[in-house]
């Protein structure tokens, strides 16, 4: 089953989307974003992993232990700051939403179409 | 399109997409491989730059232009969320009342908080050598700070979070770390290049710009955090209609 | 001075300090020392670009931002590199220049525009609008692909914010929502397709990517890479089915934003696809050209046949400009998807002058707003009659979209379709000359209609899925005062310069030389690790032809007939069969609704992983 990790990213983007898709509140929809999101930290860290290895810190190493990826994970704490931040903005713009139409319902926001 | 419609239409997309990336996945490399080209340069560039944290070398040396993108986006959202979640003309703020705290909550809070300043502290300076550095040092002490509204009120929040300076200091950081980058450009050297001295490995003092941007990063994520918190709490806590 | 190559981070740099500066600065300062620091900072941002420009010439500028090239500085050894690696050619830097160039614009714009920020948040607006010129100019300049995706998001959170920057009005934070939310989720594609990338060739970069994959055939994994890497870009460029963010977005953004919006973020995602497919999978370990060829020709068509359709029903001005923005984007495509140096040329032109025009246009929308607080083309029908020479420059930005002889646009079209008709003759051409005529006998219409008060009063349709532009909460406070110069100034230069675009050669012949360079895969991958040679393709030709000229006059002149034709009484009735068959059903997808276009997002991906998967 040496592929189930990387399946298991594609499976929580589909499960976020699917969420995304059908959710009838707006604070739910961001968070169900945040989920599609997870699926870009699973791919990274299961492609980074190593079989027998540990974390690459070498402040109680030897060196040229055998260690998992940097990389990934340097990439992965990236994109763990990008979407924290930006699920604030867009939680802020709910809040404002919610004050100015009185419903979280996306359903329900129906001012501009056509 | 119905909700029906919707779904349906969604469903067979999805079920593209999940074949083809099921495809796709089973063309990677087998899970927990031992190739990592690009992880074992970094690991050796780490070392000889003398950083023990080899993701903290990757993240404020190797490839810290990313870092300084990632930390702009920080700001940016520090500033939207100030922007957004400004007053209305229809509103109002009004003084919150104290509230009443249980004294077992009140003395946890008074324990707590200075232990967790400390550890976000520690974790901070310490980025370059163990697990952690400026993110989640700088998210630890942000929330710290907030035993403060929980064991006693939102009142003595606002004694402990000087939000102006808090305001200036995110700022300052986020352009320091520009900063930081010119003066490898006026040291004759590249964009962000690691000009001080290296230290010995395995110490404090190791890695050269690594624990300066880490400090930085450090003091911009702790004042950003509070700030963008604080903007969400006073929406809660403050605003009224006028 | 050091050498061009290493001063590149400070097009990134350049903004990020003036942003730090207006946020600290900005509230400690009166209203016109705010406004003096932005402007000063905008400036200084786009003098740094155009010392960048002027210094790298017709070649690429390679840095390694801190130091980290190729180990021992053997170029040979660029893949074994772990830095990152900033390449600056004319059209990276040319975009870059245009969002400073529009920056500025919008600085001069807004002087005085919003009303006096509550609680001292004097600052922050420009501060934004200078992050979000940092976001750009990275990603334009970025020669790696998880870097492009790092300042796609600050592009993005920027953005975001900057479009719900109305919070008294509930359409602005409706509109910006669904932008964040669908743009963000496509940028989470990418970033698989790029974990993909990484964990099949270990690499990065652009040219070690595209190096790393030519060394084995193409599989499954490289189509779905490239899928998924692809969505964010198209789904900035607002290809269909991936645009329906776009119209919501731009119509209820202020309207200074959306000058930026509709000028260059857009065409930075098509500058996206562009290099992502010429550096990364143009060889042959990736799409092979024909199915690229194909399918984003197809794309294109659509784009362009879609935005044209929904722009001539709008009757919210700022919609009915974002659907024509929907139009060109499609053009633009068509351009990319040739694959011919001469095409990319001619869109090049196309989108540096098309910038000044719709940016002009957009700020001529917010003019109305500022007078009338309503930007409905039915409910200021004659009203505006008053302003006269606003009306001639929104007439005169309507025949610039037409692609009229000598704007810019003109002269971008006419070598779009002289390279189109190479490969498809009569069909390609015929598509660059309809989308042109529609989208600016739309604007024509409504300059007659609000400027003129030509023709009779439009009738409302009710039970029509429609968005109105009245009930607008005005940009400005007290619509009393005098009309501020920078509200018609601003345009007036900025259709200045579209024409000047098409007038002055050497801009075609620069982007000429530009667009040799770009399609040159071979020096790319070269000059990310060395000095590489002279690209051996000869350079587009990028000056008027006869047919160009033609093909120009025949575009603006079927703009005025269909404008004039729209205003006539005979009108009434013509095609309603066609509306109600064709045309009511695609309004009726543009639903506002979140989840549907989620849903089109996905659709999109699935499409177009069985389109290339075909092709393989």
């Amino acid at each position: 089953m040496s592929v189930f990790p990387y399946l298991m990213a594609g499976w929580i983007l589909l499960v976020g989307i699917y969420g995304l898709a059908t959710s009838r509140n707006l604070i739910q929809a961001v968070g169900c974003l945040s989920v599609a999101q997870s699926a870009t930290y699973v791919l990274l860290l299961a492609v980074g992993y190593r079989r027998g290895a540990t974390a690459p810190v070498f402040s109680d190493l030897p060196v040229g232990a055998p260690v998992v990826d940097p990389v990934v994970q340097a990439l992965a704490l990236t994109d763990v700051v990008v979407g924290a931040t930006v699920t604030a903005v867009l939680l802020a713009l709910v809040i404002q939403l919610r004050k100015r139409h009185g419903t979280v319902d996306p359903e329900r926001l129906t001012g501009l179409r056509g | 399109m119905s909700r029906r419609a919707r779904l349906l239409l969604l469903a067979a997309a999805g079920l593209v997409v999940a074949g083809f990336f099921a495809a796709a996945c089973l063309r990677l490399p087998a899970f927990g491989a031992a190739v990592h080209p690009y992880g074992e340069r970094a690991v050796a560039a780490a070392l000889g730059q003398r950083t023990a944290n080899t993701v903290s070398s990757v993240n404020f040396d190797q490839r810290a232009f990313d870092t300084l993108g990632e930390e702009s986006i920080l700001y940016a959202s520090v500033l939207s969320a100030v922007l957004l979640l400004r007053l209305a003309r229809d509103e109002r703020k009004h003084e919150p009342r104290p509230a009443p705290v249980l004294p077992s909550t009140r003395l946890f809070g008074a324990v707590l908080l200075p232990v967790t300043l400390l550890t976000g502290g520690y974790v901070v300076a310490h980025g370059q050598l163990s697990p952690g550095g400026g993110f989640q040092g700088g998210v630890v002490l942000a929330s710290g700070l907030h035993l403060a509204y929980v064991a006693a009120d939102y009142r003595a929040l606002g004694r402990v979070r000087p939000l102006a300076v808090l305001d200036v200091a995110d700022a300052l950081a986020a352009g320091a770390f520009s900063v930081l980058g010119l003066v490898g450009l006026v040291a004759g050297a590249a964009f962000l290049q690691n000009t001080l001295p290296l230290g010995t490995f395995n110490t404090l003092a190791s890695g050269g710009l690594v624990p300066v941007v880490n400090a930085v990063v450090g003091v911009e994520v702790a004042s950003g955090v509070i700030v963008l918190l604080a903007q969400f709490l006073d929406q809660a806590v403050e605003v009224v209609e006028r | 001075m050091p050498d061009t190559a290493r001063l590149l981070p400070l097009a990134v740099a350049v903004p990020l300090l003036g942003s730090v500066l207006l946020a600290v600065a900005g509230h400690r300062l009166p209203r016109l020392g705010t406004d003096v620091l932005a402007a000063f900072c905008a400036a200084a941002s786009l003098g740094c670009l155009v010392l960048l420009w002027v210094r790298t010439g017709d070649g690429r500028a390679v840095s390694w931002v801190g130091g980290w090239g190729p180990p021992g500085g053997a170029p040979a050894r660029g893949a074994q590199s772990v830095g990152i690696v900033l390449v600056a050619d004319r059209l990276g830097l040319g975009l870059a220049l245009l969002a400073a160039a529009l920056v500025l614009a919008v600085v001069a714009y807004a002087w005085r525009y919003f009303e006096e920020p509550v609680g001292g948040h004097a600052g922050v607006f420009p501060a934004l609008l200078l992050l979000f010129h940092a976001g750009m100019c990275g990603f334009a300049l970025t020669g790696d692909l998880f870097d492009a995706f790092v300042f796609f998001e600050l592009m993005g959170a920027c953005a975001y914010a900057l479009t719900g920057y109305r919070i008294e009005d509930p359409r602005p934070l409706h509109g910006a929502l669904t932008f964040g939310i669908v743009n963000s989720l496509a940028a989470y594609a990418s970033l698989l397709g790029i974990g993909l990338l990484y964990a099949r060739t270990g690499q990065l970069g652009l040219a070690q990517l595209g190096q790393a994959l030519d060394t084995r055939p193409p599989d499954l994994l490289v189509v779905c890479a490239f899928v998924l890497v692809l969505a964010g870009p198209l789904v900035k460029a607002a290809a269909a089915p991936f645009h329906f963010w776009l119209p919501d977005a731009h119509a209820v953004a202020p309207s200074p934003v959306c000058m930026l919006l509709s000028g260059v973020m857009v065409e930075l995602g098509v500058y996206g696809v562009a290099r992502i497919y010429w550096v990364v999978f143009a060889g042959p370990g990736g799409i092979p050209h024909p199915a690229f060829r194909s399918v984003l020709l197809v794309l294109g068509t659509l784009t362009a046949l879609l935005g044209a359709v929904m722009c001539w029903q709008q009757r919210h001005l700022k919609r009915l400009l974002a659907f024509s923005t929907v139009g060109h984007v499609g053009l633009f495509l068509v351009g990319v998807a040739l694959l011919d140096p001469a095409a990319l040329a001619g869109t090049a032109v196309y989108v540096a002058s098309h910038a000044g025009a719709k940016a002009a246009l957009f700020g001529l929308c917010g003019l109305l707003l500022d007078r009338y607080g309503s930007v409905d083309e039915h409910g200021l029908h004659g009203r505006a009659r008053e302003l006269v020479l606003p009306g001639l420059l929104f007439a005169v930005g309507g025949f610039a979209l037409a692609g009229l002889p000598p704007f810019g646009t003109g002269l971008g079209k006419a070598l779009g379709e002289e390279a189109a008709g190479r490969q498809l003759p009569f069909l390609l051409p015929a598509l660059y000359v309809l989308v042109s005529a529609v989208t600016g006998g739309a604007v024509l219409r409504a300059a007659l209609r609000v400027f003129a008060g030509a023709g009779p009063a439009p009738v409302d349709r009710p039970g029509e899925p429609e968005t109105s532009g009245e009930g607008e909460e005005p940009e400005v406070r007290g619509p009393g005062r005098r009309l501020p110069v920078p509200l018609v100034a601003v345009p007036a230069v900025l259709l200045l310069c579209s024409l000047l675009v098409g007038c002055v050669p050497a801009v075609g012949a620069r982007l000429a030389e530009a667009a040799r360079l770009f399609t040159d895969r071979a020096g790319y991958l070269a000059a990310a690790y060395q000095a590489p040679p002279a690209p051996a393709a000869p350079v587009p030709p990028a000056g008027w032809t006869a047919a160009g000229v033609l093909l120009g006059l025949l575009s603006a002149a079927l703009a005025t007939g269909l404008a004039l034709l729209a205003v006539h009484p005979l009108h009434r009735g013509l095609g309603a069969a066609l509306n109600r068959r064709l045309v009511l059903p695609l309004r009726r997808l543009h639903s506002g609704l979140l989840g549907d276009y989620v849903t089109w997002l996905v659709v999109g991906l699935a499409g177009l992983l069985v389109a290339f998967a075909a092709q393989r």
